[in-house]
């Protein structure tokens, strides 16, 4: 310091406030020790994703079977497009966040207003796009076949190609089996809902149709699925075989392991909560940049921190996207 | 005010290179995971598939970009710089290392340990 300047006094006091640590402000510093330990949580989880499947290491579903659709695409096999395309809407958001960011140093109100809409649009398209992964991850496609110890076998033709239980179970349509309600127990107790098939009705479809073979969830070393001889498929569903199972929850998974959709719910299911508070943030500045709160405040520091978090939000994606969809 | 705004250069032309960088890159993993050539399957590095490597590697070539460009850490000071990316790098490289070794562990236990699983 040049010996001319004047001291007030306070230069010294260092826990006296004021000053900036890392020359940056109390609340950007902050959000970035929140964001540090954010991603450690998710490497926690992705961590622990991990270890699951160096467990099962050889009977892990494999993603692209699972993750195959595509909007207004029915019945096409469209491996990762659509995730990648929701790849593209996040960093594509991150842009505009970035630019808002750049405008807001300006100054430049009109620019950030626009360009934060766009973020928040881009927010919401992605949320709206996990959310519809999640209903065809739930619903299912083909179904499967669970046995005693919790395997999940599939059907396949003599091409190898996945037929799914509708186009195989000899429908028993004297089924007298009906759903217990809770209006009609004593003790208000309802059961689950029934599945559309029986698995007698599955077995009988099996043996008639002599094309049908048993893919397992064990991997060959080619990275393939299982495929079961006829007669080893038939004894498979006779000794082992004990319900059918469409779709996936926390408990059943017609893809394979229960924990394939577990981590699934909870590691997308936590990032879109991210997204989620990410673009409800985003819109609370927004509405303050439209206020001209950050204009009379004569900075746009506001817009940036939001923005860190934002793009947070898109570095998680990318190692979700990583190991979820392409390892 | 962390930035003073009359020194703030824009840096817009940066900023779409970065995209432009980070969709290739993406483009570049969706591929690969698409066609999955037979040479960087059936090679393996460190018990992993050589395909797997390079789509990791690539993502943290991503994170780096996002992380170094879009947050801005290039232009914090060092020492934010480093209390945040160290710790998060280590700690992140410790839990991955341990747990992946465990699951392994345990694959072998399910494989050799005289109990059958699949019934």
């Amino acid at each position: 310091m040049e010996t001319a300047v004047t001291k007030t006094g306070t230069e010294d006091k260092i826990w006296g406030g004021g000053n900036k640590p890392l020359k940056v402000s109390y609340g950007k510093m902050m959000m970035w020790f929140f964001i540090l330990s954010d991603a450690l949580t998710f490497s926690g989880f992705l961590a622990s994703y991990g270890f699951s499947r160096f467990k099962f290491i050889d009977s892990w579903p494999i993603a692209d079977e699972v993750f195959n659709h595509f909007p207004f695409l029915h019945g096409v096999d469209a491996p990762m497009y659509y995730v990648a395309l929701m790849t593209f809407i996040l960093i594509f958001s991150s842009v505009t966040m970035v630019l808002a960011v750049d405008a807001g140093h300006h100054m430049k109100k009109k620019k950030v207003i626009f360009y934060m809409f766009l973020t928040i649009i881009g927010g919401a398209i992605f949320v709206g796009s996990q959310a519809w992964e999640w209903k065809n991850f739930i619903k299912g496609e083909y179904g499967a076949v669970e046995t005693k110890g919790g395997q999940i076998l599939q059907f396949v033709d003599g091409e190898g190609h996945r037929v799914g239980l509708k186009d195989i179970a000899v429908v028993n349509t004297h089924k007298d089996r009906a759903q217990h309600e809770r209006k009609n127990g004593i003790w208000f107790k309802k059961e689950a809902a029934l599945p559309t098939y029986t698995i007698e009705e599955i077995r009988k479809g099996f043996e008639k149709r002599k094309d049908l073979l048993i893919r397992t969830q064990t991997l060959t070393e080619k990275g393939q699925k299982t495929i079961l001889s006829r007669t080893e498929s038939l004894k498979r569903m006779q000794a082992d075989a004990i319900g059918i199972v469409e779709g996936a929850n926390l408990v059943h998974n017609e893809y394979g392991t229960p924990l394939f959709a577990n981590f699934f719910f909870f590691i997308t299911g936590f990032h879109g909560f991210h997204v989620f508070s990410g673009v409800v943030i985003n819109i609370i500045i927004f509405i303050n940049v439209i206020l001209g709160t950050y204009e009379r405040r004569k900075n746009y520091e506001m817009v940036e921190k939001v923005g860190l978090y934002w793009h947070f939000v898109d570095l998680v994606w990318v190692f979700v996207f990583t190991f979820f969809y392409l390892v | 005010m962390a930035h003073d705004t009359a020194h703030h250069e824009s840096n817009i032309g940066r900023i779409w290179k970065v995209f432009i960088l980070l969709s290739v890159v993406t483009i570049v993993e969706v591929i690969l995971g698409i066609i999955k050539p037979a040479f960087l399957v059936e090679t393996t590095l460190i018990s992993m598939k050589l395909l797997n490597w390079i789509f990791i590697i690539l993502t943290i070539y991503k994170a780096y970009y996002i992380t170094w460009s879009f947050m801005h850490m290039e232009g914090e000071t060092k020492g934010l710089r480093r209390s945040v990316v160290w710790t998060g790098v280590f700690l992140i490289c410790y839990l991955v290392f341990i747990l992946l070794t465990e699951g392994d562990y345990i694959y072998e236990v399910f494989r050799n340990g005289y109990v059958a699983w699949d019934f």
